[in-house]
């Protein structure tokens, strides 16, 4: 289909596989920290908030290679793994998705930390006031009032790890159906002459990256974070 | 019942907000002060919403604050009013409404939706948004709102402040009706001497982080030098019911009496009076004295007083007049001095107490 080959179709299944992961996974991690952020004001807090933003900053080959070391067979997470007689995480789908999630976590809290700061203290509470204890009010109020800002956490989560390459090529390799991601099969067909299937490819990930785009920037003008 | 308060808050402006105190729980204890001297952040501990260290708040018998132990605010069963309505803008006015009501167990439902809805006129703004309300109508849903928690004590953070006269005038007869109909010990915070005069029973006075003194409202009222009297000068208060004439423009207020003698005032009423139990504010700037009942006169209340004591007030040109009615109340009144003298006005005297009806608009 569309001329795609297999190993095509493979990247495309391990990427959107990558993506829905680190979205599903950050949108868990990402929703308490950004809640704890903006709860207050101390010095371990700005500490976080940078360590959270270091992503946006840094060159990712400079992630990658810590990554690398950290998680392979030499590295204090990696060879505590071994130790238990697991694998190491270098070169697998684990790791890379481990690498996104570091990688992707300032575009899941900005806009979270962002909305929260917006909506404020108050609606919480009131809900408090009211009788509702701390999930039923995350769930019955501050849910609600900064729905749109999720959507974006979401698919701007998504859309990055889309276009995520440094820290993967450190990190995973190339290895198809485990961590051959789309960018970085775009750049084995370009090295290998292969511009036919790599203009494939970059075009579809630019159109669907687009589509991606115009859909936040839409939710974003429908959904403002609702102010007492 | 009372509440224990003991909290010491330090800010970096230098502000300091230091309370041990107990306070009477016993009808409406109201926290007076000026903007900024900490009355708000008082309430926000007994509320449970700041956790300040080295704190201790008591309701009568049950602990909410002491060392490391915490009640978190919604177990406290405080029903709160913010001072600006604070209504969820993601719900609707019926959900707004029984948003705590339905997260309260069926054994602690003392107050239902329909009781309330009654005693605020909330019925026709049921099925509206938020966002379509005036903000009256907006503090009058908040009010129903902390009700149906069924609190055992209710925070009210100047919840007038924040609204225009027209607004206010609205949502006072109702605030009235909630703290005599309901019984439900109340703290209201308030830097207004007419919402203390009108709903407080108690009044605990604030300055500089500090409570100064804790009394009831009629010994407050009694010293010519009461902070009460900054804005307005001194006031006579009345317990008594609001009768509606029946063209509903004219009213009588019968003061509660343990004398056989009855006390009557006529008032002018607004669209939205209702009878029932109520208070009446008399200002003593409001009150005239003559030696006669006059005739041929527009002011509709003359009574009979005896003088008690004539006081002169600071700045030299006028004097308080502490009278005794008929039935045993005090009344004050306000004249000027060169009146006072040319009277000859002196303890012990009989004479008639002057009220424009006008004066006295509810």
């Amino acid at each position: 289909m569309f001329g795609l080959s297999p190993t095509d179709w493979q990247a495309i299944e391990v990427t959107l596989k990558l993506c829905l992961y680190t979205t599903a996974i950050l949108l868990f991690l990402g929703t308490p920290l950004a809640w704890w952020l903006a709860s207050g004001r101390s010095a371990l807090r700005t500490a976080i908030q940078a360590i959270v933003a270091l992503p946006l900053v840094l060159p990712p080959t400079v992630l990658g290679f810590y990554l690398l070391i950290t998680l392979g067979p030499e590295g204090f997470v990696g060879g505590t793994l071994e130790t238990w007689g697991l694998n190491h995480l270098a070169f697998s789908f684990t790791g890379i998705l481990i690498g996104s999630v570091i990688y992707s976590l300032p575009f899941t809290v900005q806009p979270l930390l962002e909305a929260f700061n917006t909506l404020g203290r108050r609606p919480g509470e009131v809900a408090a006031s009211l009788g509702a204890g701390p999930m039923d009010r995350f769930f019955s109020v501050i849910l609600p009032l900064t729905r749109g800002s999720f959507v974006v956490a979401a698919t701007l989560t998504f859309a990055h790890t889309l276009g995520e390459f440094g820290v993967i090529l450190m990190l995973g390799g190339s290895i198809p159906g485990e961590t051959q991601v789309l960018s970085v099969l775009i750049y084995d067909h370009t090295e290998a002459m292969n511009y036919a299937s790599a203009h494939r490819l970059s075009l579809g990930l630019l159109v669907s990256a687009f589509v991606v785009l115009f859909i936040v920037y839409g939710i974003n003008r429908r959904f403002r974070t609702v102010t007492l | 019942m009372s509440l224990k308060v003991t909290t010491t808050v330090r800010r970096p402006d230098g502000f300091r907000l230091q309370v041990d105190n107990q306070l009477p729980i016993t009808g409406v204890t109201a926290l007076f002060g000026r903007s900024g001297c900490g009355k708000t952040t008082l309430l926000r501990v007994i509320a449970g919403l700041e956790r300040v260290r080295a704190s201790e708040v008591r309701l009568g018998q049950e602990t909410w604050q002491a060392g490391r132990y915490f009640v978190p605010p919604h177990k406290r069963g405080t029903g709160l009013v913010f001072q600006e309505p604070s209504l969820l803008p993601h719900l609707g006015i019926r959900a707004n409404l029984e948003y705590g009501y339905k997260r309260l167990p069926q054994r602690s439902r003392r107050l239902h939706p329909e009781q309330i809805y009654d005693l605020l006129a909330l019925g026709p703004l049921l099925a509206r948004r938020p966002q379509e309300l005036s903000g009256g109508q907006r503090q009058r849903v908040s009010i129903g709102r902390a009700l149906l928690t069924s609190p055992r004590l209710l925070l009210l953070d100047e919840p007038l402040s924040a609204l225009d006269t027209q607004s206010k005038r609205e949502i006072m007869p109702f605030l009235t009706r909630v703290v005599r109909e309901l019984s439900i010990p109340a703290l209201l915070i308030s830097h207004i001497p007419e919402e203390v005069e009108r709903l407080a029973d108690h009044v605990a006075f604030m300055a500089n982080g500090r409570i100064d003194r804790i009394e009831s409202l009629p010994d407050a009222l009694s010293r010519p030098d009461s902070p009460l009297f900054v804005n307005e000068g001194p006031a006579s208060v009345f317990e008594g019911q609001l009768v509606l004439g029946g063209d509903r423009t004219m009213a009588h207020f019968l003061v509660n009496s343990e004398s056989s003698e009855s006390l009557k005032f006529w008032l002018v009423t607004e669209r939205r009076s209702v009878s029932g139990a109520s208070r009446l504010r008399v200002l003593a700037k409001d009150v005239s004295l003559a030696l006669t009942a006059i005739e041929g006169i527009s002011i509709r209340n003359q009574l009979p007083v005896t003088i008690e004591a004539v006081t002169p007030l600071a700045g030299g040109g006028h004097c308080l007049v502490s009278c005794r009615l008929g039935n045993g109340e005090p009344l004050l009144a306000q004249i000027s001095r060169w009146s006072a003298d040319e009277l000859g006005l002196e303890e012990g005297m009989r004479a008639w107490a002057l009220i424009k009806a006008l004066a006295l608009m509810d």
